[in-house]
């Protein structure tokens, strides 16, 4: 019995190293959907933001909650619609499934994290960024008005008049 | 972030821009046109937020401030009232003698002194220094003191785990109003609650949101001529909700 405890122990030391270098564990966050700036990609540098991002929210959410100061550059909201956008097929990723982008790391990781008890795990609008499509942008930008913040709209506007110039 | 900047500062120059030329093109409708804060400053004690409800133009079976309201800020109803959260609710007076029926909506007062704030152990119930009373949620154990002391029954535990939140709230703390604090700290704002927004709506106008500190606001103009009253006066909690035509 214990013969066999001591092979079996043998075969996973052996195995496993080579299972993991086959078929990496290592996480693999979904891409955001926009750059931040050509040079940091993120809001700070990616390096930093992996390192660091928690510093940046705990900052933020006291000067957002008790002083009211609402920035974007580190607001928990932005960082859901950038990086946990709704897939091309509409559907949106749940804290509590591993491709959510928070999980992908934080289960790898074994950190339990306890934003998503009170925030929201996905992008309040589900037309934010939308895919566009060169046919009939006109037709998304009236459904996308509806609901969109100031900045997509006019993103949405400034795509419209481009494809127009466009085709003239 | 400093385009960011900009495009803000141009944006709410805009804003004000136009709300001037709405004054000067049609006065009464944009009466209450108040600068607004750009998001990158902290809320001032230079303004002091609140609400006055007339209570004669409240329609006696009108419910829509409370859906508006749950609406606005994702709070679900699951059909259990006893623990359900409740924002905002009509309270019925009757006047035994003669039987005249007046309703009001109740929500948080949003005191100067408020109770709620003085018993919180962890400072998590907190007051901003434009008047808003709130729950900071993540410093809030749930021990619900806050809704001990407040003498309006404004605060609601949340019992049930949530999960399509609209704005912050989680199982195990205390909410309650926030005087739609999203729409106050609106670049483009500071915008009426949605109860007041429903109220005009629905064209009972019983409801104005302004800034109490500034004496060409309409609340404030209001509250000068005819005055507005304080429910629970007595405990001189100098709140920011008032009342008209209480009978």
């Amino acid at each position: 019995m214990l013969l066999k405890n001591k092979i079996f122990a043998l075969v996973v030391a052996l195995v496993l190293p080579v299972v993991v270098q086959a078929d990496s564990l290592l996480p693999e966050p979904p891409k955001a959907k926009k750059k931040y700036s050509e040079e940091t990609l993120c809001v700070e540098p990616v390096e930093e933001m992996q390192k660091n991002h928690m510093s940046y929210i705990l900052d933020q959410r006291d000067e957002t909650s008790r002083k009211g100061i609402r920035t974007k550059q580190y607001s928990l909201k932005e960082c859901i619609d950038c990086h946990n956008a709704p897939a091309e097929d509409g559907k949106v990723a749940r804290a509590e499934e591993s491709e959510h982008f928070c999980s992908t790391c934080h289960v790898y990781a074994a950190v339990q994290i306890d934003c998503f008890s009170c925030h929201s795990d996905k992008p309040q609008n589900t037309q934010y960024r939308h895919t566009l499509s060169a046919i009939d942008i006109s037709n998304h930008l009236n459904i996308a008005t509806h609901s969109m913040t100031i900045e997509s709209a006019e993103m949405l506007e400034l795509l419209a008049s481009n494809h127009k110039e466009g085709q003239q | 972030m400093s385009q960011n900047k900009v495009d803000q500062y141009r944006r709410q120059f805009l804003s004000q821009a136009t709300a001037v030329a709405g004054v000067s093109l049609a006065s009464g409708v944009f009466l209450n046109a108040v600068q607004a804060k750009p998001a990158d400053q902290a809320a001032s004690d230079k303004n002091r937020w609140g609400m006055l409800i007339d209570a004669n133009k409240c329609g006696t079976g009108c419910n829509k401030c409370v859906s508006a309201c749950h609406k606005e800020n994702g709070v679900p109803t699951s059909g259990k009232p006893a623990t359900d959260s409740q924002w905002i609710r009509k309270v019925k007076l009757t006047d035994k003698q003669t039987g005249h029926v007046q309703t009001i909506p109740m929500m948080c007062q949003h005191c100067a002194n408020p109770p709620c704030v003085d018993v919180c152990p962890t400072n998590a119930s907190m007051k901003r220094a434009d008047g808003v009373v709130l729950v900071d949620k993540h410093a809030c154990i749930g021990c619900r003191y806050c809704m001990m002391a407040c003498p309006y029954n404004a605060r609601s535990f949340i019992h049930e785990k949530a999960t399509e939140q609209k704005y912050p709230r989680g199982q195990g703390t205390v909410e309650s109003c926030t005087l739609c604090v999203h729409r106050i700290d609106d670049p483009n704002g500071p915008n009426n609650p949605a109860c007041v927004d429903a109220c005009n709506t629905e064209g009972h106008k019983a409801m104005w949101f302004g800034d109490l500190k500034d004496p060409e606001s309409e609340i404030s103009k209001r509250l000068k001529k005819y005055g507005g009253e304080q429910i629970r006066s007595d405990l001189g909690l100098n709140t920011g909700v008032r009342y008209q035509n209480l009978t």
